[in-house]
């Protein structure tokens, strides 16, 4: 387009300004990668074996990278780190990052800053079907998946999928419709679970550690299983980053710009639900960082989904990870508390020095 | 005349049993620039709806660039119209340049995101409609006016051959009202970009446009130069306003 118009008002456009890491998105992955390579080292190394940073490398790389290095740590020492520690530290990134990848997703698909990868009722989805998986007396397991992980999972993608279907009857507008029967949906759902608990008596427990979430059940075979749904279902939700970013200005505009509304909505509804109900069934219900983390990342970036999904999944996984080794160093609290207690002042912080006025 | 570029054929559209738009039939060459008036109520946004296939009508056909406008994709529905969104409410914080950078997505290649040339079209967008002071702010802290331009640039650096605006000026002081008007000449005469435009001020419809088409109840009632559609008599009856209170210029052309 020739670009010597007359203008409305005499101005240089300054698209290139500087603004900060803002313009230099590579900087910020650099440190978002170099953060988890510091929490692999450090979460193996939390515990009640403390194991040497040194020996944690020497290991890693003699097990994964074939590295022929002189042995100067034990068997013990391997087994705790190849075995316990590293599917724990692992499955903390996994879980963080679908959980901040998800999060961005719902905000950008709900057009609200308050969803979460919980909003539209895969949390109490998942927590009921946890629930019933502790009280029902059969047990089976299939490769260390058991009745909780498969009933959470279920549970979570069931409860979703209802609420889905329940928000197209009935004349709302889209958007509104599938918060209101999210909503609804999970308060019923929430009135199932608290029976659950009433019934559930000596396993009340279990179902508490479920709802708190905590990385003590991550294994090698969890870990691996989930990882490709997590990994594919993120990968395909970055594909579409151009949904996301058209969705900005609201559906119809959306829509003039070139992007099915229906159809994307149904995809990225479907995906971003599938990425939370395999976190939930490996870790649990662990909040704050689904809805925190896209926020801090839009801060940084400014609010493009091309940008904001990579730089999610890299935050969530780090914050997670250095979550859960807070949550060993302090003897076993619930990772999601530390998610709130760590969280919370440190977005209130951000919010409070941004440049820019920032509203939800 | 060159060939037409959006064509109704007869088009009906109804909610429920009440029809906002009656055996519409239009054509719209490339090249041309058009304002849609008539009163409120009359189908102006409904037309819109219907020519951007937001809207799929009861009966009758449209086509744009010739092609039957259900066998075309939201995509490529996007690389021929070009509309001006109506007034945005963002969710997150978002800087004036990436609301116009908006415009290309449906250029955009969707794994590499923008390239070279999707900048060069965003910032020759941001200077021809004189957006440049408002960079780095955050759009929903723009007045209303400041905002429908950002929104203008957007559509202009989407670089459709055809322009859509509904009401592009309501929220714009005078000179801002004239500086869009002049940018829409602009973007028809050199660029020739069509332009479609609804405008409730008459003035501003006759002085800009050079083809007006008149829409009362659903019904294109008037179609032509200003001269012939704005006479006091049609006035009074599809509006019911004395025409001595719309001061007309003499239309141009």
């Amino acid at each position: 387009m020739a670009s010597h118009g007359e203008a409305l008002v005499t101005a240089r456009p300054r698209v290139g300004r500087s603004g900060g890491v803002r313009d230099r998105p590579v900087l910020l992955i650099g440190i978002g990668v170099a953060a988890l390579a510091v929490a692999l080292v450090l979460g193996v190394g939390v515990g009640s074996v403390a194991i040497e940073p040194g020996d944690t490398l020497a290991i890693l790389a003699h097990r994964f990278l074939g590295l022929d290095i002189p042995r100067t740590w034990s068997d013990a020492t391997e087994t705790i780190v190849v075995e316990l520690r590293l599917p724990r530290v692992l499955t903390a990134m996994l879980v963080g990052c679908a959980l901040a990848v998800a999060g961005a997703t719902f905000q950008g698909l709900l057009r609200n800053p308050l969803a979460d990868p919980y909003v539209l009722g895969t949390a109490s989805g998942a927590a009921l079907g946890a629930a019933i998986a502790v009280l029902i007396p059969v047990r089976f397991v299939v490769l260390e998946f058991g009745l909780i992980q498969g009933l959470a999972f279920a549970g979570a993608l069931i409860s979703i999928y209802a609420v889905y279907k329940l928000s197209r009857i009935g004349g709302l507008a889209p958007l509104t419709s599938l918060l209101l029967t999210g909503y609804a949906v999970g308060s019923l759902l929430a009135a199932g679970l608290a029976m659950a608990m009433y019934l559930s008596g000596a396993a009340l427990r279990q179902i508490f550690t479920y709802l708190l979430g905590s990385f003590d059940a991550a294994t090698w075979p969890r870990f691996l299983g989930t990882l490709p749904i997590i990994v594919i279902a993120s990968v395909a939700i970055m594909l579409r980053a151009r949904s996301l970013n058209g969705l900005l200005l609201g559906e119809q505009a959306a829509a003039h710009l070139g992007i099915d509304v229906r159809r994307e909505r149904r995809i990225l509804l479907a995906l971003a639900s599938l990425v939370t109900a395999a976190a939930v069934a490996i870790s649990g219900l662990i909040g704050f960082v689904g809805l925190v983390v896209p926020h801090v990342v839009r801060l940084l970036v400014g609010p493009s989904a091309r940008l904001v999904l990579p730089l999610s999944a890299i935050g969530g996984a780090a914050l997670l990870a250095y979550a859960d080794i807070v949550a060993r160093v302090l003897g076993g609290i619930p990772v999601g508390v530390i998610t709130a207690v760590l969280g919370a002042p440190f977005f209130l912080l951000i919010l409070r020095r941004a440049r820019t006025g920032y509203e939800l | 005349m060159n060939d037409p570029i959006v064509e109704l054929d007869s088009v009906t559209v109804a909610y429920r049993d009440r029809r906002v738009l009656h055996d519409v039939s239009l054509r719209i060459a490339a090249g041309e620039r058009v304002a849609l008036i008539g009163p409120n109520g009359a189908g102006k946004s409904t037309l819109l709806a219907v020519v951007t296939g937001l809207l799929r009508p009861a009966e009758g056909e449209v086509r744009l660039t010739g092609a039957r406008i259900q066998e075309l994709d939201r995509l490529d529905i996007a690389r021929r119209l070009a509309v001006v969104p109506g007034a945005a409410n963002l969710p997150f914080a978002t800087r004036v340049e990436e609301v116009v950078a908006l415009g290309r997505l449906p250029h955009e290649d969707p794994f590499r995101g923008p390239r070279p040339a999707d900048r060069a079209a965003i910032a020759a967008a941001i200077e021809r409609v004189g957006v440049g002071h408002l960079l780095g702010r955050d759009a929903r802290e723009l007045s209303l006016g400041e905002r429908q331009l950002v929104l203008l640039a957007l559509a202009v650096a989407q670089a459709a051959p055809v322009l859509i605006l509904d009401e592009p000026t309501v929220h714009l002081d005078l000179r801002h009202q004239v500086g869009a008007m002049d940018l829409l000449v602009d973007l028809n005469e050199r660029d020739g970009t069509t332009v479609i435009a609804v405008l409730h001020d008459l003035a501003l419809a006759a002085h800009f446009f050079p083809r007006l088409i008149l829409l009362d109840g659903g019904r294109v009632v008037a179609d032509g130069p200003a001269a012939e559609v704005l006479t006091p008599a049609r006035i009074l009856e599809v509006f019911g306003v004395d025409a001595s209170f719309v001061r007309l210029p003499i239309p141009a052309g």
